[in-house]
């Protein structure tokens, strides 16, 4: 009998474990569908200009109001690497190079990644909060019922936003990135500006700069895709948007890291097979 | 609008079957809605019947069974190619639906401006005219998060009919409402049906307004349909369940379920 009950419940369980892990398929298969109808209309929607008003707020939103709180975070970035560093190289009597080490980390892996960070946290949150309420108060439906496709008119614009000025803002990061390690370096302890200039122009490629902008793309367009996903298949009430933001940012903030990574290797290679290997030292 | 060519009904259900999960809330739902027709569905809180509504504009598709606009097959067609019948078709949302982030007046011409090309002095006619008839004049420029709720119930069924749809589907026109406004609303059903010879389902609980606007009320209960007949048929009906929900009497074993509480409270 005892033996009977146990067997049941373990199919049970494992019958649990089998539709958990369908369900997961499941939405990894819906979220790639989401994020081709989200590329289709961004393409098609930029070709008509109806839909540009529905773009202009979102750059707003995202751009001009994410930019004092990506500025920040760069400066100190910068400021914080080249506190790390600088002693360090004064040991082995290096400290002009300073700026090759600091500049080039900035632009190529902290600027970015901080960045999509930042805004996956900033605008992240914001759009699972506002797609999300307006899934549980049927305004989606709402506007499905009145013939217009919520993700022309919702996604689009705002990944679209979120993909264009991801890399913007990257810039604007690495530029106060690089003020943040001068002013360490320079004004605090004195390195002398001309070499530590020099040194960074030998090591920051074009290349570099390029990598950075690239990786922006792609996590604008990541953390743009999962937080209106998220938001648009959030549950019902106070307690389902809260989770639906939380999930969102946790799922942007690992997908950042994962493609930093892949995007790393990949860039690495395709430097060392142009320009082979380069030594910073 | 639609197809002149088709005679049939307007809409038609045929043996719609709908799960959540475990929980079956339509059991092979057959209906059909003739031109000018309005179609009141009753039915206890919880029974399905805001699924049927979204089953009829495509929101949800059916497990098993077919939806047909004017003789034409829609449960199988994709969003896009269901733009076309949305529409023709307004959809008044239970709880208003209204977007937050627009005003009245927004809301009202929204979806106007997505289909139709119109002047904004057209624009403004026509919101200052769906206002009007819901009786909210001069309010284009709140938000929804500025009026109650019954007004935005109203502000949501001006937008429902902002494009002059043939067809209407209300969910709950009146709850909210106080008595004399839910009759204004009972008014406005009759009117556009009168003029402009809508097709319309009114959901509702509300059994004053269901005998008012109805040529037809059917009953939804446990996922099927249990009565379908003329107002007149329910005045004087005596199947109980349909009896007790028309004179609004709890049923015993929910008194019985009462009872049992309170005794053991008072013990
Ligand atoms: N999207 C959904 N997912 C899961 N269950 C749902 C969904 N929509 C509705 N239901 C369930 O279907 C049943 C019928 O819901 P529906 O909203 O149609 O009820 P109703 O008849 O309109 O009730 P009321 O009069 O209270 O509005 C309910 O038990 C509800 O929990
Ligand atoms: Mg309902």
């Amino acid at each position: 009998m005892t033996n009977d009950l146990t067997t049941t419940s373990a199919i049970a369980r494992s019958d649990g474990h089998w539709a958990r892990t369908r369900r997961a398929v499941d939405r990894f298969g819906d979220f790639w569908i989401f994020a081709g109808q989200t590329a289709w209309w961004m393409l098609r929607g930029s070709l008509l200009p109806q839909n540009w008003r529905l773009l202009v707020p979102q750059l707003y939103e995202v751009g001009y109001r994410s930019l004092p709180v990506i500025l920040i975070t760069g400066a100190f970035v910068g400021m914080v690497l080249a506190v790390q560093a600088i002693e360090q190289f004064r040991a082995v009597g290096l400290e002009e190079r300073m700026g090759a080490v600091v500049n080039l980390s900035v632009v190529r892996e902290l600027g970015p990644v901080l960045a999509g960070i930042m805004l996956a946290g900033r605008i992240g949150g914001a759009l699972t909060a506002e797609l999300g309420t307006m899934s549980v108060t049927e305004q989606i439906d709402a506007l499905r019922s009145m013939g217009v496709n919520p993700i022309r008119y919702l996604v689009a614009p705002r990944v679209l936003a979120c993909f264009l000025l991801t890399p913007t803002l990257t810039l604007f990061a690495d530029f106060t990135g690089a003020l943040g390690g001068w002013f360490v370096s320079v004004i605090q302890s004195g390195i002398d500006s001309g070499p530590y200039w020099e040194y960074t122009r030998e090591a920051v490629e074009n290349f570099d700069l390029f990598s950075g902008i690239l990786k922006g793309f792609f996590f604008g367009a990541a953390l743009g895709l999962i937080s209106c996903y998220k938001g648009f298949h959030c549950r019902a009430g106070a307690e389902g948007v809260g989770r639906a933001c939380t999930e969102a940012f946790v799922t942007s903030f690992i997908a950042i890291l994962i493609l930093d990574y892949v995007l790393a290797v990949i860039l690495q290679q395709i430097s060392e097979h142009f320009w082979g290997f380069r030594s910073l030292l | 609008m639609g197809d002149s060519s088709h005679n049939g009904p307007i809409i038609e259900l045929r043996s719609v079957s709908k799960r959540f999960g475990p929980l079956r809330v339509l059991d092979q739902i057959n209906l059909s809605l003739n031109l000018g027709q309005t179609t009141v569905v009753i039915g206890e809180s919880g029974t399905g019947k805001s699924v049927l509504l979204k089953h009829i504009v495509g929101l949800l598709r059916p497990d098993s069974g077919e939806v047909f606009f004017h003789g034409k097959r829609i449960d199988r067609r994709s969003e896009q190619e269901l733009v076309e019948i949305r529409r023709h078709i307004g959809f008044l949302f239970q709880m208003g639906a209204l977007f937050d982030s627009m005003s009245v007046a927004e809301n009202i011409g929204f979806p106007v401006l997505e289909h139709t090309k119109c002047t904004q002095e057209e624009l403004d006619r026509i919101i200052a005219e769906k206002l009007r008839m819901v009786g909210l004049e001069g309010l284009q420029s709140r938000r929804p998060s500025e009026l109650s709720g019954g007004q935005r119930k109203r502000v949501a069924l001006a937008r429902a009919i902002a494009l002059d749809p043939e067809v209407v589907l209300y969910d709950e026109p009146t709850t909210g409402l106080d008595p004399v406004r839910a009759d204004v609303i009972n008014e406005l059903i009759l009117k556009l049906k009168r003029e402009l010879q809508v097709t319309s389902i009114v959901v509702t609980h509300d059994m004053a307004s269901a005998f008012k606007v109805a040529d037809r009320i059917v009953m939804l209960h446990k996922g099927k349909f249990i009565a379908d007949g003329s107002p007149e048929w329910y005045k004087t009906s005596d199947d109980t369940d349909v009896r007790r929900f028309v004179d609004g009497r709890a049923a015993p074993q929910d008194l019985e379920a009462l009872n049992v509480q309170i005794e053991d409270l008072t013990k």
